[in-house]
């Protein structure tokens, strides 16, 4: 089998397309790639929902944490509280617990037992957590100056919220956030071996990389692929974060301009 | 690896003067009844006893040391430690990297566990540990496969119906029915799977498997390792080795 | 007092909880909080120590330096931690063994690697196959010391990185103006003050660090986690005196509650360094602490 009949039976092997038999003799590196980039898919999915979901939520938390009210402040300081303070691992069995008992009785509870939804639910959870501390440090060190122009301009509610609040928020916690997007994709290396089943083998990167060590008994190739795909992911974040960046500053006085950064680029 | 030899072999020849070199014996303890550990917290179970008595028998220093059953292959090859007693099955694909002795426990079956007698364990939802040979089986039966990390969850699928049946070892499974209180049962016909267990060397270890070998051959010819085996896995029929075939 | 634990079986109640409670594995399980608050006290430091040389290898002005330092941030932050733990210690372990192999083994002949077997030297073994087991595991405990630290290096000379970048310019300008060369003004003006920036990043990164306690059984420590599997699973009556079902829930319902008590205690700690490190500072948190001083003194 040549490696393009290979990239044809296995690319999509993890959404459970393709050869339904995976390789059991001769391990190629080719196919230990493809297999490997086909369970990224389920790895870039988990990180790009609970990202996006997670943002919305941790905005609104980070609000309430802030806000003057102590029945918005206090569960919403529980709430980041329990998901920072606590292994991933334990969310994940808790949750896992949780589902199945709620599974027996409500109809529909019944996909939260599986990692497309059950998973997804949990990474949302927790990155909504750790983001909205995030924000909330960035809440608070918005220059007071901001926001009292903004009153002397007759902003207030909702407006003054989208056109001031809410922008110096995000420039203020941008590089944090920055870290807190990578933290969540390699934390998606633990769905399947802490709690949720893979049915029919469709995994994670992780997964088939484990498969690979396990049949070839030799990790020095599988986990550096894995490994090498992670990287790409990191990078690609910490392009698009910096692509953000350069729209939220855009009307910010750069000192090195746009100049000298091409000149960067270059070199 | 030099030592180690010269020591195996002259240990078998002289009788034993060349004590001082340990032989480390990588298990996994989590696999009752081949390697578990006790209420105590040291390492018992089938393989224990029987791994003291081959070295006893081999006038081998042996110690036990704990190793994750993923990585269990690769620390042997790296040299962490020189034999490998946890469960494993003899199969082909791991003859090609490393060597085994001769099996120490028959080639046996693994089976079907489930609630309900009438499922259909070829299309039905199956549990089994992700990278077992059981799991490699049933994803070449018309079964659903449901891989979970541990043995204790795919236990734990068919007690809460997230599948309608577990594949595994047969006697990981027998104490489990025994002690459900009638609650799981056995369905299906038992697959046989692997060529038995045996320990694991690494192949530039020929000495000390010989020697190794040799105990097990010794154990098995006079009727001690049945009796081990009578021992640890009681039952109507107990796995043993016919003693004039040998 | 505790009641006679050798007959579990006719022991009821509270008793028999006592008894189950103080069962060797359950010894072992109180101990293994010991060794993991042990663990995150000695890789800290390490930590810090390498990802300190971490970002001045960064920053370097001799390219090959710099790019050797950005290379160990990138890559090493660019992976998850359980996938670096799952063939690190290995790797580690063999670059070790062969580096002792070539010094102590300079006459062998053949190759290290045969097939799939990595052969070293005898003398060259790491520990000695000889030495007694309690050096097996601090050796052990000291590689996966090592493989923490590497990863939370990376991400510590990161953040250490981003806080040298932070003091403000004119402060290093005055000192040099002072006529301080690039090294003093360096560990004389750079190095104190940038601790209070550095501090949030790093506050947070001892809280991951705290919470990746669960992988260390990758690198062959018995952690917390082990244990509550293990003593949490369901156990039947032909292995222990204390037949039970699956208990895992309660376990991790304690692993839970000492992780929310650790990070809130970190937490507090935490806080309380980063006001004393603010004094005197020229940021806006200093300013408001001289500030309120002032506002008590008057």
């Amino acid at each position: 089998m040549s490696c393009w009949d290979t990239l044809g039976a296995y690319a999509l092997r993890s959404l459970g397309y393709g050869e339904r038999a995976l390789p059991t003799t001769d391990f190629t590196l080719c196919q230990q790639a493809t297999l490997i980039g086909s369970g990224m898919i389920w790895n870039l999915y988990f990180g790009a929902v609970a990202l996006g979901a997670g943002f919305v939520l941790a905005v609104a938390v980070a609000l309430a944490r802030t806000s003057d009210s102590p029945w918005l402040r206090r569960p919403a300081g529980w709430f980041i509280f329990l998901f920072r303070g606590s292994p991933l691992f334990i969310q994940f069995f808790f949750a896992y617990f949780l589902f199945l008992s709620l599974k027996g009785r409500f109809d529909w509870a019944d996909p939260l037992t599986s990692a497309w939804l059950g998973a997804t639910l949990v990474l949302f959870l927790n990155t909504a957590g750790y983001s909205a501390e995030i924000f909330r440090g960035a809440l608070q060190a918005i220059p007071r100056g901001d926001l009292e122009a903004a009153d002397a301009y007759g902003l207030t509610g909702w407006t003054k919220f989208r056109r001031i609040t809410f922008p110096t928020m995000l420039r203020l916690a941008w590089p944090a956030y920055t870290n807190e997007a990578i933290f969540l994709f390699h934390a998606t290396a633990l769905v399947f071996v802490s709690g949720f089943p893979a049915i029919q083998q469709k995994g994670d990167a992780l997964y088939y990389a484990q498969y690979f060590a396990d049949k070839t008994f030799n990790p020095f190739v599988p986990y550096p692929i894995l490994a090498g795909y992670f990287i790409l992911v990191t990078l690609s974040i910490v392009g698009l974060f910096w692509l953000g960046s350069q729209r939220l500053n855009r009307h910010l006085p750069s000192p090195s301009g746009r100049w000298r950064a091409k000149f960067q680029v270059i070199r | 690896m030099t030592r180690l030899l010269l020591a195996s072999v002259l240990a078998l020849a002289a009788g034993g003067a060349f004590a001082q070199d340990v032989v480390r014996i990588g298990t996994e303890g989590a696999y009752p009844p081949y390697n578990f550990l006790d209420d105590a917290g040291n390492l018992d179970g089938f393989e224990i006893e029987l791994g003291r008595e081959i070295c006893a028998r081999a006038q081998l220093t042996c110690e036990f040391v704990q190793n994750d059953w993923d990585s269990i292959i690769p620390n042997l090859v790296s040299g962490n430690y020189d034999v490998i007693m946890a469960g494993m099955s003899i199969t082909p694909e791991r003859d090609e990297v490393i060597d085994f002795t001769q099996d120490y426990y028959p080639p046996t079956a693994s089976a079907y566990v489930a609630r309900s007698p009438d499922v259909d364990v070829t299309a039905a939802t199956v549990a089994a540990q992700s990278t077992t040979i059981q799991a490699g089986y049933i994803a070449t039966t018309g079964a659903t496969l449901v891989e979970y990390a541990t043995p204790e969850e795919t236990v734990a699928a068919v007690r809460n119906g997230e599948a309608d049946a577990v594949f595994a070892d047969y006697d990981f499974l027998v104490p489990i029915v025994e002690a459900s209180g009638g609650d799981l049962a056995f369905v299906g016909e038992g697959v046989p799977l692997g060529g038995g267990i045996g320990a694991g060397l690494r192949e530039s270890d020929a000495g000390l498997r010989d020697a190794l070998d040799g105990a097990i051959a010794a154990m098995k010819a006079d009727g001690t390792l049945n009796a081990l085996l009578g021992k640890w896995f009681p039952g109507e029929e107990p796995p043993s080795y016919d003693a004039a075939t040998q | 007092m505790l009641p006679d634990c050798s007959d579990p079986s006719a022991l009821s109640g509270l008793s028999w909880l006592a008894c189950y409670l103080t069962t060797g594995k359950h010894l072992n399980f109180y101990g293994s909080f010991g060794t993991v608050l042990l663990l995150l006290l000695v890789t800290a430091p390490v930590a810090l120590a390498l990802g300190f040389g971490g970002a001045m290898l960064a920053r370097s002005r001799v390219a090959p330096l710099s790019w050797i330092g950005r290379a160990y941030i990138a890559v090493v932050r660019g992976v998850p931690d359980i996938v670096f733990f799952l063939f690190f210690v290995i790797a580690l372990d063999q670059g070790l063994e062969y580096l002792r192999h070539r010094i102590k083994c300079p006459d062998w002949d053949g190759p290290v690697y045969r097939g799939s077997d990595f052969v070293v030297c005898d003398a060259a073994k790491l520990p000695l196959s000889n030495a007694p087991q309690w050096f097996h595991e601090a050796y052990g405990f000291a590689l996966a010391v090592l493989t923490f630290a590497i990863v939370f290096g990376a991400f510590a000379a990161s953040v250490l990185f981003g806080a040298m970048k932070a003091v403000p310019r004119a402060q290093m300008e005055t000192a040099e103006a002072y006529g301080m060369t690039h090294a003093q003004a360096f560990w004389r003006v750079l190095v104190p003050q940038m601790w209070v920036y550095a501090l949030p990043g790093l506050s947070n990164l001892w809280l991951v660090l705290v919470k990746a306690s669960p992988l260390l059984f990758l690198l062959g420590v018995e952690d917390i986690v082990y244990w509550a599997r293990d003593l949490g699973g369901s156990k039947t009556p032909q292995f222990t005196d204390y037949p039970h079902g699956d208990w895992r829930m309660w376990y991790f319902l304690f692993l839970l509650c000492f992780y929310l008590a650790f990070t809130r205690l970190s937490e507090i700690a935490l806080d309380r360094l980063m006001r004393r490190l603010t004094h005197g500072q020229a940021i806006a948190g200093g300013e408001a602490q001289r500030k309120a001083a002032l506002g008590g003194a008057a």
